[in-house]
């Protein structure tokens, strides 16, 4: 267990305030818009209007003619020096500026700079491209057809298939599957949606020929892998470019690629030696950047009569659009769907995946979840309750049958999986006493008699986060460890930086607070420092809820670290020898004489003023920690809505959220990143949408039409919290940014089902709209 | 429109005089400058934010004459003589505005970009209703979108401010 420390150090377990929030209180941030340089000019990107068409000619001089231009780059200005495609971070290619033909609608066709924002927004006007439209492929179960236009006639291979994965045991599960006494399917859509961050993505490049030095202000959730993907891409030395992500406006994903107008800016700046701009604009970012998600799956189970699980099998169609722009570092093309299988005790499994392309903006990213997991997560929560309705027995039971049980644990999953701890039974006991959920089916039984529609939806999911072990993941080769170095000044006070990147998880609060709890330094006497790839140690950002199983970790050893100089210091001191001393934190004592003791205060002054001889000067540590397992938060949330028959609107009545997220460091920042996760998952049930039509035109491109739940929308929520420590993490924490979004869409949706499965609904694709919802009514003659 | 109707129209600059946070100031602006660019690029006042194009997210929330308006949807022209008031108005000799300490006390933001937006809403709710149901608060700020807290601690921390006020 560990010590508590004093609320005024405020250690692991404390609410303590964040610090970053007295700048943010004050509009005294710092995001990338807000960095204004001498000499800076903006860049605007132009767009193609159509999803599929040849570029016969694009014509800028009229734009480079008008007063305040600079310059006009285009796809075939960037071929010259190398630079119109760049690598995604999965194993193809992207257009940076299109040459020969477009591929989405408003993929990047050129890049204007002019001396202000509104020239610059003139003269992309001024620029006039000749486009010949050519077939469009919208439809991914189409994109396989002999008669589908095959889209990447750059790559090698004639066909729009970008992958064929698959794992697990393909003739036991068909075996299973055929022989079993029941069988239940289930087919979803995890529609295409968009993390849509409140700030855009934007940087400022600023190249000084005078140094040599490129720096990029950049909305960057992966500072260092940003540096290196520059340096290999773009042939500048790795030391001569320096990455600051400074504060962020959120990110969930989407700022993990390098994206167009970044590398526009960056050669702009190198062409003109002069900072440039670029901040898109929010229909930019919809139509351009990371979407997640576009997953259309099927799923089959095997069970016995009484509902005991047997196997799983999983076919999945990836629609990635134009390019492979999946920002996932796993070894594996579906990242880590093969999680499909949940909190469930599966025998057997198999699961298969195959990745197209298809005239949509390129992706897909980690929308708040680790690669592929709330795919996952959604599918199999959504099977289980079609089972349960299936067999006629309470989604509770049968999900009460199937869990694995505690003794199990490190569990062996069927598709390869090792879970590092859980608790399952408790985490959905309390849930289910929480919302009193025996009494709250009474209720449902007694409204459908009177034809009222109520519905109660249960997910318990096992997230998977983390990313991750050095064997399994990797960013070009680059190992997935994270990093944090500590200084402690003579006077007692420390800085400490990671290699990771908050953007408003709180890490400014949490990194200190793991300090304070490891080295007993107040928290206020730390300063955490993230994002300028000039003094942070190398690392590979915040993603993934990642942050606290790696760098969280590596923080905690390298104050370990620091604390065994500390004691051979402190054994100094007190002339006695290092083993004759116990630490409680803050201070080490002798033993058996606790009033004799060095703070570590002392200790630090010490470190530069009064050394042991064969000791060098100074307190400071670096450690790099590759985590040796994913670590597997898991959770139960119970959903209870209400419908309405004459409209068909659903209304959150309320939702409980129980998490398991292993060892809590802020209480305060859990509660705030669950109930944020929470509203996210409800708007991918109910609200997110970037739809095409057949066209390949966007719908849902700017906020008017992809719609983001307000403070109406959006109900209270209910938290509580079981606690099972990570056995691998040196805190006993697992991270649980993601876990809300990863495991309540399917209580959302499951809770609308429940509500109409006396109707013989067994499946609602999202998002759930009262469109969708009142045309079901109507259907069966229900609607008022 | 042709290049050379845009540069006669870009030449024709009018000069404006408005009251910001309290201090007097006078500008020369393109009529088709947008006031949260004459916050934010001319005045160097960046806690306002720019969040969307289509007026939809509240990030660039100021006050204007007292009332929260969306700076990006309003021309700098349209502030001649008048009165508006930024986030950095709203600390007064240091110490924070009970909004703002109420924003921290219940940790009601966390990436921090919707925040300055979002306090302004409240202020403007607060100052013409002091004491707002939870319903009231909800509607108050539902004109301000923030993607990382789920609203429930900023309806805590408006709720704290309207306590403090009191």
């Amino acid at each position: 267990m560990l010590q508590k420390t004093s609320a005024e150090v405020g250690g692991m377990g404390h609410s303590v305030k964040r610090k970053e929030d007295l700048r943010f209180v004050q509009g005294k941030g710092t995001y990338v818009d807000d960095v204004r340089l001498p000499r800076m000019v903006y860049g605007q990107m132009i767009r193609s209007p159509y999803a599929h068409a040849k570029i016969a000619a694009i014509r800028t001089e009229a734009a480079k003619n008008h007063p305040g231009v600079l310059a006009v780059i285009t796809g075939q200005d960037l071929e010259k020096a190398g630079l119109s495609w760049m690598p995604t971070l999965f194993h193809d290619k992207q257009m940076v500026l299109a040459t020969g033909k477009v591929l989405f609608q408003s993929q990047e066709v050129a890049f204007v700079v002019a001396e202000d924002r509104y020239t610059a927004a003139d003269a992309a006007e001024l620029v006039e491209v000749d486009y010949e439209e050519l077939p469009v492929l919208v439809n991914p179960h189409k994109a396989l057809d002999a008669d589908a236009p095959i889209l990447r006639d750059d790559r090698e291979e004639k066909t729009n298939q970008i992958f064929h994965w698959e794992v697990g045991d393909r003739h036991r599960t068909d075996q299973e599957l055929q022989t079993a006494p029941v069988r239940a399917e289930v087919r979803a859509v995890f529609q295409r949606c968009h993390p849509a961050p409140l700030e855009t993505c934007g940087c400022v490049a600023d190249f000084n020929p005078a140094t040599g030095r490129l720096t990029i202000w950049e909305t960057s959730q992966a500072p260092h892998a940003h540096r290196t993907l520059f340096a290999l891409v773009a042939g500048i030395p790795e030391n001569n470019i320096r990455i600051i992500a400074p504060d962020i406006g959120g990110g969930f994903g989407n700022k993990v690629p390098i994206y167009p107008g970044y590398v526009c800016a960056v050669v702009a700046s190198l062409q003109l030696r002069r900072p440039v701009k670029w901040i898109e604009t929010r229909s930019e970012n919809l139509q351009s950047t990371g979407f997640a998600r576009d997953y259309h799956m099927t799923a089959e189970v095997a069970a016995d009569a009484d509902g005991k699980v047997k196997a799983l099998r999983v076919k999945t169609l990836a629609d990635h659009g134009a390019f492979n722009a999946a920002a996932q570092p796993s070894k594996f093309p579906a990242g880590l769907f093969s999680v499909c299988t949940g909190s469930y005790d599966f025998s057997t499994a198999f699961c298969e995946v195959d990745g197209v392309y298809t005239n949509k903006a390129p992706g897909g990213i980690a929308y708040r979840c680790s690669f592929r997991v709330t795919e996952a997560a959604y599918l199999i929560e959504r099977l289980m309750d079609v089972l349960a309705a299936q067999l006629q027995i309470d989604p509770v039971d049968l999900r009460l049958r199937n869990f694995v049980p505690p003794d199990k644990f490190p569990y062996q999953s069927p598709l390869g999986w090792t879970y590092d701890s859980g608790n399952y039974q408790a985490a959905m006991n309390l849930a289910l006493e929480k919302i009193g959920y025996r009494e709250l089916r009474k209720e449902q039984t007694e409204k459908r008699e009177r034809g009222e529609l109520m519905g109660i939806g249960v997910s318990s999911f096992t997230e998977i986060v983390g990313a991750g072990p050095a064997h399994t993941f990797d960013i070009v080769g680059i190992k997935m460890f994270d990093s944090c170095e500590i200084r402690i000044h003579p006077t007692g006070k420390a800085i400490a930086r990671m290699g990771t990147k908050a953007q408003g998880q709180g890490h400014e609060t949490t990194f200190a607070q793991i300090i304070a709890q490891e080295l007993g330094i107040p928290v206020a006497d730390i300063t955490v420092e993230e994002g300028d790839t000039d003094t942070a140690p190398y690392g590979l950002g915040t993603y993934a809820s990642r942050s606290t199983p790696t760098a969280g970790a590596a923080t905690a050893m390298a104050s370990r670290k620091i604390r065994e100089k500390a004691k051979k210091i402190a054994g100094h001191l007190l002339e006695v020898s290092a083993e004759d001393l116990e630490w409680e934190p803050g201070r080490f004592y002798v033993k058996g004489a606790p009033s004799k003791a060095k703070t570590i205060q002392e200790i630090a002054f010490a470190a530069y003023t009064n050394l042991p001889p064969d000791l060098e000067a100074g307190l400071e540590a670096v450690h790099y920690y590759d985590p040796p397992n994913l670590t597997f938060p898991f959770g139960t949330y119970i959903c209870v809505v209400d419908i309405d028959k004459g409209t068909g609107e659903i209304k959150v009545r309320r939702f409980v959220a129980v998490d398991d997220c292993g060892n809590i460091i802020n209480p305060m920042i859990v509660e705030g990143q669950i109930h944020g996760g929470l509203t996210e998952g409800l708007a991918i049930a109910f609200m997110q949408e970037i739809g095409y039509d057949e066209s390949g035109n966007v719908q849902g491109g700017t906020f008017m039409d992809y719609l983001v739940p307000t403070a109406m929308e959006t109900p209270n929520w209910e938290t509580d919290k079981t606690c099972t420590p990570s056995p691998h993490h040196p805190l006993g924490a697992k991270g649980v940014g993601e876990s809300p979004n990863v495991g309540s869409p399917a209580a959302f949706v499951n809770a609308v089902v429940d509500a109409l499965s006396h109707l013989g609904v067994r499946h609602i694709d999202m998002p759930i709209t009262p469109w969708k919802v009142w045309q079901i009514l109507k259907e069966k003659g229900v609607a008022e | 429109m042709t290049a050379i109707d845009r540069n006669s129209a870009m030449s024709t600059k009018v000069r404006i005089r408005f009251k910001i946070n309290g201090a007097d100031h006078e500008a020369e602006v393109e009529p088709r400058l947008l006031l949260v660019h004459l916050i934010r690029d001319v005045l160097g006042l960046t806690g306002t934010h720019i969040g969307c194009d289509t007026t939809s997210c509240g990030a660039c929330t100021v006050l204007l004459g007292g009332k929260p308006v969306k700076s990006c949807t309003l021309f700098a022209v349209q502030v001649d003589e008048q009165e508006l008031q930024t986030i950095e108005g709203l600390t007064e000799n240091g110490q924070l505005h009970p909004l703002q300490e109420g924003f921290r006390e219940e940790h009601g933001l966390q990436c921090g970009f919707c925040t300055p937006g979002m306090i302004m809403a409240a202020h403007a709710l607060l100052k013409k209703n002091p004491h707002p149901s939870e319903q009231e608060i909800r509607r108050g700020i539902s004109g301000n979108l923030c993607r990382c807290t789920g609203y429930q601690n900023i309806v805590k921390a408006v709720r704290y401010a309207a306590d403090k006020i009191k």
